[in-house]
């Protein structure tokens, strides 16, 4: 006994070249499609994971553009603008606060760094207040310094990696020459944290000639209002306030253009694939017009055509849907190295998470789209009059 | 002629075919009965009207007037058209058909074509006919290879045992052996004529060889659209 379904399986075979064709269209694009949303879910995830990182919510900047506070905080950068230490005590009044922490970044120029040289950012951090802001970093070797004006220094994994250095070396802050040694090295993050050297506040006060700072760090108390506690901050003078769910919205606005870009590519892959499914559906009806002209003159109704066509069509979304979300599984890693490259900023660990449902639900797309696909070459095949066809072969 | 054993009556059926602003009549009122059990063929020229006459006995296609009753059952009576979906559940219960192109699925074994109507239809008590089939047909050694690999003559007894796979009452053959040698003509016709005296199959074929029209109890020339019994 034979099935209508091996029936349509077998007749798919008929033309392999053409199915493998239209297969891989139907991939392309359920890779393109998956790896979009993956992209979505996973960039959003890895920028919560930074923020989450920084170990606290809200931050104190001199005032400026919220743009640059934004790369400041997450990349370090060069012309800074500073913040009296002595605003520290205004914001600690506050009842929302729970811990608050200094911080100076600097930036220096390193001539050995790559080909042409590039910036080192140092964090100038508080050995009392920092680490607790942070507990969950681990280390790797050694452990934090214990004296603010120590001539230490903490490194993130990747520059210590870069440099290849150990706890007990040495390492000379560029530009000014001033030699630090290495207490700490911390283990791998996936952040930000693992490529900035931690330095004793008041001993890159001292290297840079400031006695200011360039962030205050706070950490909210649990269920406090922190559009509340904001408001409050701004009263204070010259000063940029920036909560993380501002440096996410501002982040993500800025590589909205990206995901739109990469959002067309996968429309434009589906109406492909959508036309290639239509175009061999059709053109195997049409070869095929005898064959079910006889069925017809068998018995088959047109329904029974109609659905044997249709589940040709959903042979080959299924097989072509899964064989994208599997690629798009296995090679999220290279999508994810593409994807840094046209980014204007990326945050660290995996941008490309994929997962059984957003499979799922991918699939379902490509079958639904798929199955529409083929609505207009099952109509003409149901349409067929058997006695038409055998006179068009006689 | 016994009334009670008439399974197909056909009454003054006519066919008009339009080509633009030209009426072609490929019949001009065909009457005829045929009883169960009968092996009929029909031979004449080309454009005579033979194939039209089969197809409308056959429900391939409406008269453009006439009737035709179905084991005793009225199907294009009063000038209505009969629609594909009615014309599919009659052909389905009451005919098989072959023809001269064979129309094997060419990815499907031979097994497999055979039960190919039974996807569609399936008669109670058909279990085990595909089987049967291919064995009296002696096809069974053949069961499992494709279309291309087996014979013409091969491909017409595959196609004989789809068409009779649902059991039907009346096998439509048109051109039956159009595409085959001598030798395997008169194995398809020794098939046609077992089946006719054997199993008491109503056959009615459309052949342009008169070796083949001989094994049909009862021949009917076509001329000009009309029917005349030899």
């Amino acid at each position: 006994m034979i099935t209508k379904f091996q029936i349509a399986y077998k007749n798919l075979l008929r033309k392999k070249s053409r199915t493998a064709l239209t297969l891989i269209g139907i991939m392309l694009s359920s890779w393109v499609l998956v790896s979009l949303l993956g992209f979505n879910r996973g960039y959003e995830a890895a920028l919560n994971r930074d923020i989450d990182n920084m170990g606290y919510q809200v931050m104190v900047m001199a005032k400026g553009c919220p743009y640059e506070a934004a790369t400041l905080m997450l990349q370090g950068g060069k012309g800074l603008r500073y913040i009296e230490t002595s605003m520290l005590a205004d914001i600690v009044k506050e009842p929302e606060v729970d811990k608050t922490t200094l911080i100076l970044m600097q930036a220096f120029f390193d001539p050995n760094k790559g080909d042409d040289g590039g910036i080192a950012g140092y964090f100038g951090v508080e050995a009392a207040t920092f680490p607790a802001m942070k507990p969950f970093l681990r280390f790797y070797q050694g452990a934090w310094f214990t004296d603010d004006s120590a001539q230490e220094a903490v490194m993130g994994f990747e520059a210590a990696e870069l440099e290849q250095r150990v706890v007990g070396d040495m390492i000379m802050v560029p530009e000014v020459d001033v030699p630090l040694k290495v207490v700490g090295i911390l283990e791998r993050t996936g952040s930000q944290d693992d490529g900035t050297i931690f330095v004793p506040l008041k001993t890159l006060q001292t290297i840079a000639g400031i006695d200011k700072v360039t962030t205050i760090g706070i950490k909210v108390k649990k269920d406090a209002d922190i559009t509340k506690l904001e408001n409050k901050l701004y009263q204070l003078p010259d000063v940029q306030v920036v909560s993380f769910s501002q440096v996410k919205q501002t982040i993500m606005k800025l590589i909205s253009t990206a995901r739109l870009m990469v959002l067309s590519i996968a429309i434009v892959a589906i109406i492909i694939a959508m036309v290639g499914v239509i175009n061999t559906i059709l053109m195997s009806v049409l070869e095929r017009k005898q064959e079910i002209g006889i069925l017809k003159t068998m018995g088959a109704m047109p329904g029974d055509i109609f659905r044997l066509v249709w589940t040709e069509t959903l042979l080959l979304c299924g097989a072509g849907g899964v064989a994208g979300v599997v690629f798009a599984f296995f090679f999220a890693g290279v999508t994810d190295v593409l994807v840094r490259r046209i980014l204007p900023y990326a945050p660290g660990g995996g941008l490309v998470l994929i997962d059984f449902k957003m499979s799922l639900f991918t699939l379902g797309i490509i079958i639904v789209v798929g199955l529409m696909s083929g609505l207009y070459p099952a109509w003409q095949a149901g349409r067929i009059r058997p006695l038409e066809s055998i006179r068009s072969d006689s | 002629m016994n009334i009670e054993n008439v399974v197909l009556k056909a009454s003054e059926l006519t066919r008009v075919y339009r080509r633009g602003s030209e009426e072609i009549s490929a019949l001009a009122g065909v009457s005829l009965q045929i009883e169960k059990g009968e092996f009929v063929s029909f031979m004449g020229p080309s454009g005579s009207g033979k194939t039209t006459l089969i197809n409308l006995l056959g429900c391939l296609d409406n008269p453009s007037s006439g009737n035709l009753e179905l084991v005793g059952r009225n199907i294009f009576g009063g000038g209505a058209k009969v629609g594909e979906k009615d014309l599919t559940r009659i052909r389905r219960e009451v005919f098989g058909y072959i023809f001269q192109n064979f129309y094997l699925i060419p990815t499907l074994t031979v097994q497999e074509n055979v039960a190919l109507p039974l996807a569609f239809y399936k008669k109670p008590g058909v279990e085990g006919e595909v089987e049967r089939l291919l064995r009296m047909l002696g096809m069974e050694h053949r069961m499992n290879h494709l279309p291309g690999q087996i014979s013409g003559g091969e491909m017409q007894r595959v196609a004989i045992a789809r068409a009779l796979v649902n059991r039907p009452d009346i096998l439509m053959a048109d051109e039956p052996t159009g595409n085959l040698d001598t030798k395997r003509t008169g194995e398809i016709g020794e098939i046609l004529q077992d089946l006719n005296r054997n199993s008491g199959l109503t056959i009615v074929m459309v052949t342009h060889n008169p070796e083949l029209a001989r094994l049909a109890g009862r021949s009917i020339e076509m001329r000009d659209g009309l029917a005349y019994e030899n």
